[in-house]
């Protein structure tokens, strides 16, 4: 692995297919009577949360805790981030301080790259979604999710096929989603064909280039979809008419009983959250048993908890095997300000 | 230096020429039935106790004796695996490694009798962090020790209950453990062995 998790192209199959047998192990902590591991005793991480959040910010908290991490919160409400101190102020603050990873969340895609390459800190870095641009933990929680619902082996050492050929779809507000475009990166590094499905005011210009494909046409894509992931409709971010009323989006693009009576039998329902319900998921569906929401949150600290051992846990960052020529990851640019997870 | 969870337990490059098997296929067979008898004895039965092997080799090991000792007593004895890797002290020293399955047998480990089994004892640092490990799973009532080769060099402390072969060994060489199912072969093989 590289010394920071920036983007989900960053991560070659290997390296994929090593955090989440990693996260296997961390998961079955959880049912431990005591939920802590020495391995990051005596290191630090700052999570630096410019922008709001909960069960990001909670998750790497609870997984940098449960690895004997010291942990420092840092959110720009209540610093002198809201001061007006600039990012590089803000990481020479913490440089001086001496820390061993930064957890970033910023409105501004591209931030958690300048953190890492300007050399203001030593700091691995990891990124906790940026702008519209990438959110690779949640990325690498969905596969987690993923293998464990429908991959066809277990993660063992000699895991074969695991997502291979199975089929995702990723349904909604693609333009603002920093999620669908970590999965559509991601989930195509691990062999998956993933199907992008939104109104056509909601792709982002450029998304012929990225490793999957489109449809406007939710009905046509659910029977086939092994997995169906929801995303939510970031109006936060929305000025313009992206379309014409909430209820004609819920009506063509929302996931209701209806609809999910044309999954297949074992397809499951993902929602990275924060959902709205009766938005672009009912209640009915959110609360079904193919839902799985609830267990990408309590996956989120295992994959977590994993990021940052194999980042800190020894002298360097675990190594595996890189190709090499020196790969050129997909081009995903990004030409919307802000999102959320 | 601490010693690795698995078979290589020495640095020195090792001499192709000088390989020299110390345990057969047989004799790690008998020497398991020895270890899974004396078990039974030193407990007064299979009652209460728990094996644990540490991955790698430790775990098909423990299964062994687990087998042997249904054979004897006719009981079935919970077996697992426990994985040191997070509670190794020499953690920093060496880029982050990988994780092995830990599995804690259905009862857990509270008020048992937990052997241990491990292929090499060596420096004893492994057998430090399964000690440390062990006390964030729960309250053995006592914890024993089996290695199928106990070859010196302790750094620490420790000591078997239960040992399949003494081995002395140089610090140059290197002790290797074998067994069908992570390997093609049963046996010990000692490298840059020279006398």
């Amino acid at each position: 692995m590289k010394k920071h998790l920036l983007s989900a192209a960053d991560l070659t199959r290997d390296d994929a297919e090593l955090v989440l047998r990693t996260a296997e192990e961390l998961r079955s902590l959880a049912d431990r009577p005591i939920k802590k591991l020495p391995a990051l005793r005596g290191r630090t991480v700052v999570n630096l949360f410019f922008e709001d959040s909960t069960r990001t910010r909670i998750s790497f908290e609870a997984a940098a805790k449960r690895l004997s991490a010291d942990v420092i919160n840092f959110s720009a409400k209540g610093s002198s981030l809201s001061k007006g101190e600039s990012l590089k102020d803000t990481a020479l603050t913490l440089e001086a301080m001496g820390c061993d990873a930064v957890v970033i969340r910023h409105g501004a895609s591209g931030a958690p790259h300048r953190l890492a390459n300007s050399g203001w800190v030593r700091a691995s870095v990891v990124n906790a979604g940026d702008g519209t641009h990438e959110h690779p933990t949640q990325a690498l929680l969905d596969s987690f999710t993923l293998y464990r619902h429908l991959g066809k082996s277990h993660l063992g050492p000699g895991n074969g096929g695991g997502l291979d050929g199975r089929r995702i779809a990723i349904v909604g507000d693609v333009l603002h989603s920093r999620v669908a475009r970590s999965n559509a990166l991601l989930l195509h590094t691990l062999g998956a064909e993933v199907t992008l499905v939104a109104p056509p005011t909601l792709f982002p210009v450029g998304v012929e280039s990225w490793p999957v494909e489109t449809s406007y046409d939710l009905d046509g894509v659910l029977p086939k979809a092994d997995a169906v992931m929801m995303l939510r409709v970031q109006r936060e971010r929305m000025n313009g008419g992206f379309f014409p009323t909430a209820r004609e989006y819920s009506r063509r693009y929302g996931l209701d009983g209806r609809r999910m009576a044309t999954l297949q039998d074992h397809t499951i329902v993902m929602h990275p959250g924060p959902m709205v319900r009766g938005m672009e998921i009912t209640a009915d569906v959110a609360d079904s048993d193919r839902s799985v929401i609830v267990e990408q949150v309590t996956n989120g600290v295992a994959v977590r908890m994993a990021v940052l051992y194999l980042l800190l846990g020894g002298s360097e960052p675990f190594e595996t095997p890189r190709p090499s020529a020196p790969q050129e990851p997909p081009a995903i640019s990004s030409d919307a300000e802000g999102a959320d997870a | 230096m601490p010693a690795p969870a698995t078979t290589a337990t020495s640095a020195g490059a090792p001499d192709p020429g000088a390989d020299r098997t110390v345990l057969d296929a047989s004799d790690i067979s008998r020497a398991l039935s020895r270890i899974s008898h004396e078990i039974l004895e030193r407990n007064k039965g299979a009652d209460d106790v728990v094996l644990l092997g540490i991955p790698s080799r430790g775990v098909p090991l423990a299964e062994r004796i687990a087998e042997r000792i249904a054979a004897v007593e006719g009981a079935t004895v919970p077996c697992g695996a426990l994985d040191v890797t997070m509670y190794r002290d020499d953690l920093r020293l060496k880029p982050a490694r990988t994780l092995l399955p830990t599995e804690i047998p259905e009862g857990g480990i509270d008020d048992k009798v937990v052997v241990l089994v491990d292929d090499v004892l060596f420096s004893g640092r492994t057998i430090r962090a399964a000690l440390d490990a062990l006390n964030d799973l729960g309250r053995p009532r006592a914890v024993q020790l089996a290695v199928l080769v106990d070859r010196g060099h302790r750094e620490l402390p420790i000591r078997a209950d239960f040992v399949g072969k003494n081995l002395p060994t140089s610090l140059v060489q290197r002790v290797r453990v074998q067994l069908t199912g992570v390997d093609d072969q049963d046996a010990v093989v000692i490298e840059g062995a020279v006398g």
